[in-house]
C-alpha cells in the first residue's frame, strides 16, 4: 500500500486557489521530492498532509488514515521538519527533545536512549544542555531533524530542510536524510527548490501555481527535455539563430544574449557546428540537461525568480536573527 | 477514547510545565516585575497617603497603604495572566506554535494547559509580591496564604484564559499595545485595586461592576484585612442591585466568568488555522 495517496487535492485561501487539484502517490521507502518556485503551494500540500490545513476538496490518506477526519491518527505516524523555525530558543536542546517526548507520548526510558542516538547523529550531543538561543542556524536545523524523528515516524515530512545553509552543512544534512532511509527504513517526502538536492529524490513531482506539471524519476525528467543543451554567443545572435533553423533544421531559442539549442549528442555536434556555422562564434558551452532545464521547458520560466529570493532573505533572517528576543 | 484521553492529559500537563520552566528560568524578570507594585505601594501609596490623610483620616485611617496592599498584589496577577497569555503570539511568531498544533493532542487540551500555565505564573509573581507584606504592616499567616493563593489562581485563571481568547486571534505583537491600553490599563483602574468603589459617581460605579477583575480584589482584601486585624469598612462587598455581596458570591461571579472565559478560549484556540 502507498504511504501517501493524494486525489485531486485542492486548497483555497479565500477564492485564492494555492493547491489546485494535484494527485500523486508516495511509496514505501522512497524519497519523494516537491520542487517548485516561491509560492507554488509546497507548503500548503505539506501542511495539509500533516493536518495543519484542512482540504477544500479533494483527498489524502497517510499511513492509511484520511487526513480530514483522523488527524490524531495522522499525526502520531508523521514527523515534521517545518520551512520556518519552530524550536522553543529559551529551552535547552535536550529540552527542546523532551517536550517533544512527551507530548508524543514515548516512554521515558525509551526517549532517553533515542535522543542520545539521535544527538549523536546530528552531532549536537556535546551541546544538549545548551539553549537553543546559543545555536547557529545549521545547528538548529540539525537538531529539528533530530526532533522531527524521535517519535519514529513512518513519514518524515521536510519543508526546504536546508534553505538558506551554507553548503557544506547543506551537504551534511543530506548525508543524514539519506542515511535515515538506510537506518530506519523511513519514507521521506521533501519540498526544496534547489535543482542539485532535487535530484537526490527517486521521484520529483513539478508544481507550478498549485499545479503538478510533471512527476517522474529525476533521470526520465531530464531525458524528456530532449538531450544536450548547447548555448552559443555569436557576433549576431538573430542571423545564428536562423541559420541554425535553416542549416541544421534546429530550433533555436535566444534568451539572455545567448542561441540556446537542444540535440541528442552534443558531444558528437560541436565540431560539425564549428566547421559549419557561418556566423561567427564567440563562446559555447554544452551541458547535460538539469531539472532546470526540465522546469524552464515546461513552464518557459527559470525556477528561481527574482520575487523569490527577497522572500527567501527575509526567512533566512528569520532562521538567523530570530533567536534573539 | 482511553487513550485520546491519555494523551490530552499528557498534552495539558506538558504545556503547563513549559511554561512553569520558562517562568523560573527567568528569575531575573520576577525580581523585576516587582518594581511596579513597589513603585504604586511606596510612591503613589505614601503620598497619597500622606495627602488625603488630613482630610480623610475618618475612612482611610491613615492605612491607605494597606488598603492598597491587596490591590498591588492583584495587580501582579492581572498584568502577568494577560502577558502570559500573549506568549501564543510569540510562540506562532517565532514558530515553536506549529510544533504543538501538529502534535497528536487536541487543541482544548493546548488551551487549557496554557490557561493553567499562565495562571500559575501569575500565582507566582502575585506571592513574590505578597512577600511584602510585613514591610506595609500586614502579617503573612499560613492561614492567610491558605485563603489567598486559591483566590489569586482564580482570578489568573479568568484572565489568562481571556488573554488566550485574545491572543489566538491575534496574528502579531502589534496588536499587544491595544489589549494593553483597552483592556488590561482599564480593568486595573476600574478594579478596586486603588480606590474603594464606593460613594463614587453613578457612571463610574457602573463600568467598576462590569470589570471582573472587582470581584477578584475584594475577596483578596477582605481576607488580607481581616488578616492584619484592620476595620474592614472598604471590604464590605462590592455592592451590586443595592446590596453587599458576600465574599462567596463575589467569588461565585468570578467562577462563572472563568468558566466562560476558558470556553471562549478553547474555542477561540481551537478555530485558528
Ligand atoms: N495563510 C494564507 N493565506 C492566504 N494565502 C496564502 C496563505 N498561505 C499561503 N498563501 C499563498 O498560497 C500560495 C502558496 O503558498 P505556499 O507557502 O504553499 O508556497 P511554497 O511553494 O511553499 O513557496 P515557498 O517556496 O516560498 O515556501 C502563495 O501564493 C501564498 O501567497
Ligand atoms: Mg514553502
Amino acid at each position: 500500500m502507498n504511504v501517501i495517496q493524494v486525489d485531486r487535492l485542492v486548497k483555497r485561501y479565500g477564492s485564492f486557489t494555492a493547491v489546485d487539484g494535484v494527485s500523486f502517490d508516495v511509496r514505501p521507502g522512497e524519497v519523494f521530492g516537491f520542487l517548485g518556485p516561491n509560492g507554488a503551494g509546497k507548503t500548503t500540500t505539506i501542511s495539509v498532509l500533516c493536518t495543519l490545513l484542512r482540504p477544500t476538496e479533494g483527498r489524502a490518506i497517510v499511513n492509511g488514515f484520511d487526513v480530514a477526519h483522523q488527524s490524531d491518527e495522522v499525526r502520531r505516524s508523521i514527523g515534521l521538519i517545518f520551512q520556518d523555525p519552530s524550536l522553543d530558543i529559551q529551552l535547552t536542546a535536550q529540552e527542546n527533545l523532551d517536550f517533544h517526548a512527551f507530548i508524543y507520548d514515548l516512554p521515558a526510558r525509551e526517549s532517553r536512549a533515542r535522543q542520545e542516538e539521535l544527538l549523536r547523529m546530528v552531532e549536537l550531543w556535546e551541546r544538549r544542555n545548551d539553549r537553543v538561543r546559543t545555536f547557529s542556524g545549521g545547528m538548529k536545523r540539525r537538531l529539528e531533524i533530530a526532533r522531527g524523528l524521535l517519535h519514529r515516524p513512518r513519514v518524515l515530512f521536510l519543508d526546504e530542510p536546508t534553505l538558506g545553509l551554507d553548503p557544506q552543512t547543506r551537504r551534511h544534512i543530506w548525508q543524514y536524510i539519506l542515511g535515515l532511509r538506510e537506518k530506519e527504513g523511513i519514507t521521506l517526502f521533501l519540498t526544496t527548490h534547489y535543482m542539485d538536492e532535487a535530484e537526490y529524490c527517486d521521484r520529483i513531482a513539478i508544481i507550478d501555481h498549485g499545479k503538478i506539471v510533471a512527476l517522474d524519476t529525476p533521470a526520465r525528467l531530464k531525458a524528456g527535455v530532449g538531450g544536450d543543451i548547447i548555448t552559443l554567443r555569436t557576433t549576431d545572435n538573430e542571423r545564428a539563430a536562423a541559420e541554425l533553423q535553416a542549416r541544421f533544421g534546429l530550433e533555436a531559442a535566444r534568451q539572455d544574449g545567448m542561441v540556446r539549442l537542444e540535440v541528442p549528442r552534443g558531444d558528437e555536434f560541436i565540431p560539425r557546428l564549428v566547421q559549419d556555422l557561418t556566423s561567427q562564434i564567440v563562446a559555447i558551452n554544452m551541458s547535460r540537461p538539469t531539472l532546470d532545464d526540465v522546469f524552464l521547458k515546461l513552464t518557459g520560466r527559470a525556477i528561481r525568480e527574482e520575487e523569490g529570493s527577497a522572500k527567501d532573505t527575509m526567512r533566512l533572517g528569520a532562521r538567523m536573527w530570530g533567536g534573539r528576543r | 477514547m482511553k487513550r485520546r484521553w491519555r494523551a490530552d492529559l499528557r498534552g495539558v500537563y506538558i504545556i503547563w510545565y513549559r511554561d512553569v520552566l520558562r517562568f523560573w528560568r527567568d528569575r531575573p524578570r520576577i525580581v523585576a516585575a516587582l518594581a511596579q507594585p513597589a513603585l504604586f505601594l511606596f510612591i503613589f501609596g505614601s503620598g497619597l497617603s500622606a495627602s488625603i490623610g488630613g482630610a480623610a483620616r475618618g475612612s482611610f485611617g491613615g492605612d491607605y497603604v494597606r488598603f492598597l496592599f491587596p490591590g498591588v498584589v492583584t495587580m501582579a496577577v492581572l498584568f502577568t495572566s494577560i502577558f502570559s497569555a500573549m506568549s501564543i503570539v510569540w510562540d506562532r511568531e517565532f514558530g515553536f506554535l506549529k510544533e504543538v498544533l501538529v502534535a497528536p493532542v487536541s487543541r482544548s487540551a493546548v488551551a487549557i494547559g496554557k490557561a493553567l500555565g499562565g495562571s500559575t505564573q501569575a500565582v507566582l509573581q502575585g506571592s513574590v509580591v505578597l512577600l511584602m507584606a510585613p514591610l506595609v504592616g500586614v502579617t503573612l499567616t499560613p492561614l492567610l496564604l491558605v485563603e489567598v493563593i486559591p483566590l489569586m489562581f482564580l482570578l489568573a485563571f479568568a484572565l489568562t484564559s481571556l488573554g488566550i481568547a485574545i491572543a489566538s486571534r491575534m496574528k502579531s505583537m502589534e496588536g499587544f499595545q491595544v489589549v494593553m491600553n483597552f483592556l488590561m490599563m482599564p480593568m486595573f483602574f476600574l478594579s478596586g485595586a486603588l480606590f474603594p468603589l464606593q460613594g463614587i459617581p453613578a457612571w463610574l460605579q457602573v463600568l467598576t461592576r462590569l470589570d471582573p477583575a472587582s470581584y477578584g480584589v475584594d475577596p483578596i482584601r477582605r481576607v488580607m484585612l481581616a488578616a492584619s486585624g484592620l476595620p474592614d469598612e472598604f471590604a464590605r462587598g462590592i455592592e451590586l442591585l443595592g446590596r453587599p455581596l458576600a465574599m462567596a458570591e463575589e467569588i461565585g461571579i468570578l467562577a462563572v466568568f472563568a468558566a466562560l472565559m476558558l470556553g471562549l478560549a478553547v474555542r477561540s484556540f481551537a478555530a485558528q488555522e
